[in-house]
């Protein structure tokens, strides 16, 4: 099996699980009980939380852990909106986001608030005066992404910073599922941001928003208010466990981006002797993703190709590719139709060998040709 | 030009005589088991001199380390070069050359080792000329010297240092004995623990828990503060004294408003037996002066009473400011000020005694014999060991 969808998930590193079945077992008791296994478990519990913010080198009182990057998302999003309401009704965001953060704001537009997506040019960025521009009085919050996760392009996040910085009341969140242990995270550019574990060899169902400390945000859930009453519901002990191991697993790794990178290039040169592929990722990118496409060839028939030679890739992003045929990111980027119809995603981990690039390329080339023939 | 040594400055230590060298074996072990998880620095003592030897290692944290170890008075990073004129003098110029702002120095040169032709007087002229002829906006002083460049030849090799930073002093933990130190939970029986180490004592701790009234988070608060404080004092033993039959008992049997003195006595008696057993020569308490009932001159009188062991109070004196202002620096204070029930305020009397007097005290006790409660108690006590390193069975789970 050649695995190349690293960015809709990642196979669980085995002492990840492991953490997860012990922690479980070991550590069953509610932290919130007030008898000595509770105790022991909120007393574990600290340690998780303790190591998480130490890996980000953050308060521990920052790290709110949810199950995953669509609940941070959600959460911080619609968390400002709802805390700040009073102050103003503006958002912006890029028509690039993931579904999460872009579907999330189009809910508060039916429910009052103002949204400005904001283009990306042909590399999938942002125009910082495009923003400027953007800003009103009402603006309380902007969200744009950090790695955007089809075709792998970095948003400037230390610039937004830096405008942002001349409007104190404007809050910042990035959603950083794509570039965690891939690239330095911008913490200390923002005021939240998303992480998810299962992006990471850690498992579905596990995550964090990072809230600055002083920002404020109304909670999704009502409960129980745990997590600093930003998120009610018993505490995913385990689940928080193996997302602390599986960060700092991966974060050992980040030294090594550059070789994921070397693949990426390797990638992309022998991509560009197949007469029939386009390359649509831009040249600086995140070292892990490559987006391509086979005009005239459905993407759909492409993934099926390959999935039959037991090599996984994956049309746009996963978690949309099912609804719609045509990438609205890659419409926002400024591709035709049936360029955006087409987009076939590459994503590489740290598992990932050149062997494997090696076997891709061949087969992708025999099979375009297979496909090409019979359509013929 | 990178920093591979730390040079360690003792003060105080270097009066003690023919002792100095007991202290020093000490200081230099706690120096090397503070510094536990680099294993590849290591700690060199020549000629009554300490050097942490970084192999190449980032300097900041190991510095930040240092300052917290009692015995050390002041550290300065220090780049060893060989006894060659010419290697000291580019060393010097090449660090100085870092220097941005406008700033006096002074040159002082040490010739420990006779054997190097230069004189100090005339190393000092020379490189100081060399630093005036090529950074032009630093300037002589040799009184007042915003940077004062040491240069210390000795015979294993010539070492430059600059900056002073400032080490807590005291005296290394461990060469001042042991003490047992009785810790409730609250914020002044860390501190007291905390002065007392910094005076070069080793401790152990003592706490009385009176379970059902007194939850595990309480024990876990006691178990958290000594990990706190095994940052100086690298592994502690906790004796964990199960107090609920005698504290059920004392109010049971005495009158209640005497329960505090007499609970406090018999606390008192199971220190001292625990002292016996663990070959300890003092016991440790966080009081201080009139704070409480039980912290009156008279009180502490009667409570005394019952053993000849020296009980120290090193808060006696100090005001609950202080005291909180320590435990704050120590982070100790958020774990303290958690609101768990501890022994001493479950079965508090609605007007304890403040004044007891010792007669009337003892009178009182003939009532009703604890000594098998007492026994008891000593018979079952716990010891928990708490490290300074980490929690192998936890961080092996993350």
């Amino acid at each position: 099996m050649i695995y190349l969808d690293n960015s809709a998930t990642t196979k669980p590193d085995p002492s990840v699980l492991d953490t997860f079945n012990k922690v479980s077992m070991k550590f069953f008791g509610n932290p919130s009980s007030l008898h000595s296994l509770g105790a022991e478990s909120e007393r574990f519990f600290k340690k998780v939380r303790q190591q998480v913010a130490e890996l980000l080198t953050c308060q521990e009182k920052e790290v709110v852990f949810t199950s995953g990057g669509t609940e941070s998302n959600n959460l911080a999003i619609k968390g400002v909106a709802n805390y700040y309401k009073k102050r103003g009704n503006h958002i912006i965001t890029s028509e690039v986001e993931h579904p999460s953060v872009y579907e999330a704001c189009k809910q508060l537009e039916n429910s009052g608030f103002n949204v400005t997506y904001l283009p990306v040019n042909n590399k999938g960025i942002i125009e910082l005066n495009e923003l400027e521009q953007a800003i009103t009085k009402e603006t309380i919050l902007v969200s744009i992404m950090h790695v955007n996760n089809e075709i792998g392009s970095i948003q400037p996040i230390e610039e937004i910073a830096k405008i942002l910085k001349k409007h104190k009341s404007i809050l910042f969140h990035t959603d950083a599922v794509q570039s965690f242990s891939k690239l330095k995270i911008p913490l200390k550019d923002v005021d939240l941001l998303s992480i998810s574990g299962h992006k990471i060899n850690g498992l579905k169902g596990t995550g964090f928003l990072y809230v600055k400390s002083g920002v404020q945000i109304d909670p999704l859930f009502s409960g129980g208010e745990q997590e600093f009453n930003l998120r009610s519901g018993t505490e995913n002990l385990a689940g928080a466990a193996s997302l602390a191991r599986a960060m700092r697993l991966a974060l050992n790794k980040l030294t090594r981006a550059n070789q994921i990178d070397d693949l990426k290039q390797i990638l992309i040169e022998s991509l560009q002797n197949i007469e029939d592929v386009k390359i649509t990722t831009p040249k600086e990118s995140a070292p892990h993703i490559i987006h391509l496409s086979v005009p005239g060839i459905k993407p759909e028939t492409m993934i099926h190709a390959l999935a039959q030679r037991d090599i996984y890739v994956s049309t746009q992003s996963a978690c949309s590719s099912k609804s719609a045929d045509i990438s609205r990111v890659l419409l926002a980027c400024g591709y035709e139709t049936e360029m955006a119809k087409s987009g076939i995603r590459v994503s590489l981990s740290y598992e990932t060998t050149k062997e494997e690039i090696k076997v891709f390329i061949d087969v992708l080339q025999e099979e375009i040709e297979k496909i090409q023939e019979m359509l013929r | 030009m990178q920093y591979d040594h730390i040079l360690i400055r003792y003060g105080e230590l270097g009066l003690k005589g023919k002792n100095i060298r007991t202290f020093l074996i000490k200081l230099q072990q706690n120096i090397q088991q503070s510094l536990i998880t680099y294993p590849d620095v290591k700690v060199k003592r020549t000629q009554g001199r300490l050097f942490v030897i970084l192999n190449g290692h980032d300097p900041d944290p190991i510095i930040d380390i240092c300052k917290n170890i009692f015995g050390i008075y002041s550290l300065s990073l220090a780049v060893k070069v060989k006894n060659d004129e010419r290697e000291i003098r580019e060393t010097v110029l090449k660090m100085m050359s870092k220097e941005t702002e406008n700033k006096t120095f002074k040159i002082k040169a040490k010739r420990a080792n006779k054997d190097f032709p230069i004189r100090s007087l005339e190393l000092n002229r020379s490189i100081g000329g060399d630093i005036l002829k090529n950074v032009p906006h630093l300037k002589v002083d040799v009184h007042h010297p915003d940077i004062e460049v040491v240069i210390d030849i000795r015979a294993e090799g010539t070492y430059i240092l600059t900056e002073i930073i400032y080490g807590p002093g005291g005296l290394p933990v461990g060469s001042s004995g042991k003490s047992l130190l009785m810790l409730s939970g609250g914020i002044d029986s860390p501190v007291a623990g905390y002065v007392m180490m910094k005076r070069g004592v080793k401790l152990e701790m003592i706490h009385f828990h009176s379970p059902p009234f007194t939850s595990e988070r309480a024990k876990q608060k006691v178990l958290d503060l000594t990990k706190k404080l095994t940052k100086y004092n690298y592994h502690i033993k906790v004796h964990l004294v199960p107090f609920t039959e005698a504290q059920q008992l004392i109010f049971k049997h005495y009158p209640k408003r005497y329960g505090m003195t007499i609970m406090r006595r018999v606390m008192m008696k199971i220190s001292e037996a625990i002292c016996q057993q663990e070959n300890i020569l003092s016991i440790t308490t966080g009081e201080s002066l009139g704070q409480v009932a039980s912290q009156t001159m008279e009180s502490m009188n009667v409570i005394n009473e019952v053993t000849n062991l020296p009980v120290l109070r090193p808060l006696i004196a100090m005001d609950k400011e202080e005291i909180v202002d320590i435990s704050k620096q120590i982070d100790t204070y958020d774990i303290s000020i958690q609101p768990y029930e501890d022994c001493c305020t479950v079965f508090v009397p609605k007007s304890p005694v403040i004044k007891p007097q010792r007669k009337r005290v003892i009178l009182i006790e003939k009532d009703y014999d604890l000594t098998e409660a007492i026994k008891t108690a000593i018979e079952e006590t716990k010891i928990i060991k708490i490290s300074h390193t980490n929690d192998e069975a936890i961080d092996e789970l993350l």
